[in-house]
């Protein structure tokens, strides 16, 4: 190869990079003619509907349905007395949420960085000015102050006893149990019945049981599918494959129909455990796929490593096999359970009040006549911030196991 | 095995800690546990439907089904059977699932590739897109679309008119269109005839252009007249009919378009684009980065670079996970009936709603999605077939 350079440059030092608002619009914002354009026209649109939206925002929405019906929002037609049962549980999630932070932070050399105290206290700020949540910011502020205790204990108590993640593990799966017993009461508690289950609580509790449910049995299908038993195999891809080719709506509509006339005469579940066993039997299918995918990016040396080892096919699988498939599989399994999560609006069409079936009936409300944007808007926030820090937790996850260079 | 199988009798010991006899009784086993749960369960079903007097049969689905429908493409009359009333239902899955599936394809790719534009405020607005629509349940998005977009739009009195060609009001969106179905469907037929044949005219034309270096100008004369052609059969031979504002409010003339329809629709392809934008790019980035330096240095601009080199190369990856996002929107044109958006699911909620009969149209729906994922499935892997890598 021969390089040809000019003599006039040859000695010259580079060019120094225009630097400077002016030049980077000119770089990213009106390189050619035709980027100038896509610019005009993007601007044009984007600034006016940014201007229309919050014209609109400021002048015509009506805001007050969203304060007025807060507490519908949260928890439905959960009886406002036994709200203390609905603070002992976000409590109990906070305290869990805290000591698991620290547990994990163990080994960080400070757990309250700069952007963690500037994240805290925007959120106490929202607390204190956001209006809906202004009444009871004495209750959420001590939740705050509770997971950072629980952060800072859970941190002392996690160097000085390593294995402390498992009893972690344990108390949160021990903790559904508790918001089963404080949400429905019975072992002394008033009964409520699931009739006034709702609101945000609901869907967080349907998206949490269905999850639950579902990852276990979308892993023995996973593992179904790839057997090399042919009964087992055949009887799985049967599964998947049906349960893939019909809606959800559908599959709800089974749910709360069919159940019924599938068990013994008489028998009739709660149609809250049907919508959920309806959504984790759906969501199965699709996290066994998910898995799926993962179990073949193992490489095949793996198994025959273990079992040249002496494993056998279970521990094999349980060792060796399925962690580095989950490993692999965990952006997809987080994108399911979102979907899973966004799933529960479904819930709506069957007659359960979660977040979107609440809003339905607020908006049923002639007080209330035609706030739908408003209404929306405010469930869309929610889910929003729910998915994203679903979709951002997994992304941490990722990182965190991430052992390739 | 050391010893000799024939002297010894039958040895539980060595058939226990035999792997292959595990394997069987383990199928047996999963097989008898299977079948046992699905004897359970429909032996209660049986013992239900037989109780509430309703054995199991399809023969309802002649009786008159009794109930109108807002929207059809076919004729259709309340004192019509139950199986025509399904056939309109699905006629009108099918429109939507037809254009959700283009607009869709189009958005998607668009939002897609605007997020490798030089462009910051373009490439920003893709990722927004994407992080914002991905994140909201679609049943939100459509109650969105249906009350507080297209329910704001003013009534017929004050309708907004487009042109003088389209109008908008709360009851829906007209546009021009054929004054009769047959030469609608005419129209539709010839778009898609002409784009074969262009197609097929282009690779013709530039397989003669790679092979001799000169020639093609025949193949060039004929892409004109088949465009020539197409457009005299469009403008000419569709006998269009502009709709018109009638006095007072209301429009006449042009197709209809019900608002349930434009919501459903719109709520679809900007909850699936998002993914399918996701899709374009993991495609598009799965494309080495020399593929791109090569094409520059040879002297390509970077629209040639992306349609030429860099988009050929990525639909590769891009199709396998297109269809099942297919496969997913068909499955959600499901949710247009919580907006009365008459389509399969609805029509068959209400019929069972009217004959009690939950297995029967349970089966009938579950049918027909898979019927309709099933074919998106096989025209799919025809197309990716046609783009994998030619190897030997």
């Amino acid at each position: 190869m021969t390089s040809v350079t000019p003599d006039s440059l040859s000695s010259a030092p580079p060019e120094i990079l225009a630097l400077g608002p002016v030049a980077w619009a000119k770089k990213n914002l009106f390189s050619d003619w035709f980027n100038s354009l896509l610019t005009v026209i993007i601007v044009g649109i984007l600034g006016w509907g940014i201007f229309r939206l919050v014209s609109w925002a400021l002048t015509a929405a009506q805001w007050q349905v969203i304060p007025n019906n807060f507490g519908l929002f949260m928890t439905g037609t959960f009886p406002s007395e036994l709200y203390a049962r609905i603070w002992a549980l976000l409590a109990v999630v906070c305290g869990l949420a805290g000591l698991s932070w620290g547990v994990l932070g163990r080994n960080v050399s400070t757990l309250f960085s700069r952007s963690v105290l500037i994240g805290l206290g925007l959120v106490c700020a929202f607390i204190v000015l956001f209006p809906p949540t202004r009444p009871s910011s004495l209750k959420l502020l001590p939740m705050v102050a509770l997971v950072a205790i629980a952060a800072v204990a859970g941190r002392q108590v996690g160097r000085k006893f390593p294995g402390i993640g498992k009893w972690v593990s344990l108390a949160w799966f021990l903790s559904y149990f508790v918001a089963l017993w404080l949400i429905g009461g019975g072992l002394g508690l008033t009964p409520v019945s699931t009739n006034d289950w709702g609101g945000l609580v609901l869907t967080l509790f349907t998206a949490v049981s269905g999850i639950v449910l579902c990852f276990p049995l979308g892993l023995l299908l996973a593992l179904g599918r790839r057997s090399a038993l042919p009964v087992v195999r055949l009887l799985s891809t049967v599964y998947i494959e049906l349960v893939r080719g019909v809606p959800l709506v559908a599959f709800l509509f089974m749910g709360q129909v069919m159940i019924p006339l599938f068990l013994p005469i008489g028998s009739r579940p709660d149609r809250i455990l049907r919508a959920v066993i309806a959504l984790a039997l759906f969501s199965a299918a699709y996290l066994a796929e998910n898995v799926r995918a993962g179990l073949q990016a193992v490489p095949r040396g793996q198994r025959e490593a273990a079992m040249s080892l002496g494993l056998n096919t279970p521990t094999t699988l349980g060792l060796i096999i399925l962690p580095q498939a989950l490993k692999i599989a965990i952006p997809a399994i987080v994108g399911q359970f979102i979907s899973l999560f966004q799933d529960t609006t479904l819930l709506s069409i069957v007659g359960l009040a979660e977040l979107l079936g609440i809003g339905k009936s607020i908006l049923a409300n002639p007080a209330y006549l035609g706030r739908y944007a408003e209404v929306y808007l405010f469930l869309a926030v929610i889910y929003w911030f729910f998915c994203y820090a679903m979709s951002l937790a997994s992304r941490k996850i990722e990182e965190k196991l991430n052992t390739e260079h | 095995m050391a010893h000799d199988s024939g002297s010894r009798s039958f040895d539980l010991k060595a058939m226990l800690r035999d792997e292959r006899f595990w394997k069987i009784a383990f199928q047996v086993i999963t097989l008898l546990v299977v079948l046992l749960l699905l004897s359970f369960f429909l032996g209660n079903l049986n013992r239900n439907l037989i109780q509430q007097g309703r054995a199991f049969g399809f023969s309802f689905l002649r009786n008159p089904a009794g109930f109108s429908i807002g929207e059809s493409l076919i004729q259709y009359r309340p004192n019509d059977p139950y199986w025509r009333a399904l056939m309109v239902g699905l006629g009108n899955t099918l429109t939507l699932v037809v254009g959700g599936i283009v607009l869709t394809t189009l958005l998607g790719v668009v939002a897609g590739v605007a997020s490798f534009s030089k462009n910051w405020l373009l490439q920003k607005l893709s990722r927004v897109y994407v992080g914002l629509v991905q994140n909201i349940p679609l049943l939100l998005q459509l109650f969105f679309w249906y009350f507080a977009i297209f329910g704001a739009l003013p009534n017929p009195a004050n309708q907004i008119g487009i042109l003088g060609l389209a109008f908008l009001n709360n009851r829906g969106v007209y546009i021009p269109w054929a004054s009769s179905a047959l030469l609608a469907i005419l129209g539709i037929a010839a778009t898609v005839g002409a784009a074969i044949a262009a197609l097929f005219l282009w690779r013709w034309r530039t397989k003669i252009r790679i092979e001799t270096g000169v020639g093609g100008q025949a193949q060039s004369i004929a892409l004109a007249v088949v465009a020539l052609a197409w457009l005299a059969i469009i403008t000419l031979g569709m006998n269009w009919t502009v709709p018109a504002g009638v006095e007072g409010g209301g429009v006449t003339g042009g197709l209809r378009l019900s608002r349930e329809y434009v919501a459903s629709l719109t709520a679809l392809v900007f909850y699936t684009s998002a993914f399918v934008a996701e899709i374009v790019r993991a495609g598009i980035q799965s494309v080495s980065k020399g593929q791109w330096e090569a094409a520059r240095t040879l002297g390509l601009n970077a629209g040639m670079v992306m349609r030429l080199v860099v988009f050929p190369q990525a639909l590769r990856v891009i199709i396998p996970p297109m269809n099942s996002q297919y496969m997913n929107l068909t499955k959600n044109s499901s949710l247009a009936f919580a907006i009365a958006f008459p389509e399969i699911y609805s029509i068959a909620t209400t019929t069972y709603n009217q004959t009690g009969r939950p297995v029967e149209v349970f089966v009938v729906m579950m049918a027909t999605y898979l019927t309709l994922c099933l074919l998106i499935t096989v025209v799919m892997n025809q197309f990716n077939r046609s783009v994998q890598f030619k190897e030997r």
